[in-house]
């Protein structure tokens, strides 16, 4: 069927995606709330999860200007709810990266906030873009009919 | 808090005659739909909440006068699930407020979910 290419494809990225350890299996669980009535549920969540995460970076930046010193328990809070959403859209690479800047939140080592900050926004930025790509890949393509978890 | 959900939610038992009514409270937007989506798929009435404070106001316990005169049927609450680090009150301290009351509301169970592992971080 005519069908089946472009399915594949957007099979393919997803499976990518996994593979790459961008995503894990909240990822899957989100896709298995989508129904007829709601089939773009996960793309929802992900574009308030973009809005949130904006905000947060915003935020966490602007605290990590504020040195001198600098306010751990305030980022630990911030990088607590940032880690929050991103698990809870199954963006594994992210959200091990807010782990490891909460560590560093812990041992007040400021120098490994930045630099985890710095990594923790590439991740998030080429997380981004991909899930972006396959969003628009998957509306092409029209719906699924079930969610596929990747081998 | 929605991972946790998953889990919790998938061992409610199936309801027929009533609707579960649940309420969900989490201060982040991205779970408060998700578990908003959750809850329905599995068959409960919802309402969902952005804070402790707001969960008191909607259970008619923010310290306002005597409430007897509702129908508080309509407004049953049979459940209620709740994150536990939030801004202003934590979902603990809902918890201890709902339990201290004298009345139906401390009948009510309250699930109080953390995406914290290392339990130090979660005051007790």
């Amino acid at each position: 069927m005519e069908r089946s290419q472009p399915r594949r494809q957007v099979a393919a990225m997803k499976q990518s995606l996994f593979d790459q350890g961008l995503l894990d299996e909240q990822f899957i669980q989100l896709e298995e709330l989508s129904d007829d009535a709601n089939p773009n549920f996960v793309e929802e969540i992900v574009t308030l999860y973009y809005r949130d995460s904006s905000r947060l970076i915003s935020s966490i930046e602007q605290a990590l200007k504020e040195r001198h010193p600098l306010d751990f328990n305030k980022l630990d809070t911030l990088m607590h709810q940032f880690k929050g959403s991103s698990s809870s859209i199954g963006a594994k690479k992210v959200k091990a990266e807010c782990t490891l800047f909460r560590e560093y939140c812990r041992t007040g080592n400021a120098e490994g906030c930045m630099k985890t900050f710095q990594q923790l926004k590439k991740e998030y930025a080429s997380l981004r873009k991909k899930l972006e790509a396959y969003f628009q890949l998957a509306r092409q393509t029209g719906p699924m009919e079930t969610a596929c978890r990747p081998k | 808090m929605a991972s946790a959900a998953n889990v919790f939610i998938h061992r409610l038992p199936e309801v027929s005659a009533h609707e579960l009514h649940v309420l969900a409270v989490d201060d982040s937007h991205v779970d408060r739909k998700v578990i908003e989506r959750l809850l329905k798929i599995s068959s409960c009435k919802v309402t969902v909440v952005d804070s402790g404070t707001r969960a008191l106001q909607y259970l008619g316990l923010d310290g306002g006068e005597e409430n007897s005169s509702i129908d508080f049927d309509s407004m049953k609450v049979n459940l209620i699930m709740t994150d536990y680090s939030m801004p202003g009150m934590t979902g603990f301290e809902l918890l201890k407020k709902i339990k201290q009351e004298s009345s139906i509301f401390r009948e009510i169970p309250v699930v109080v979910m953390s995406s914290e592992n290392i339990l130090t971080r979660i005051d007790r």
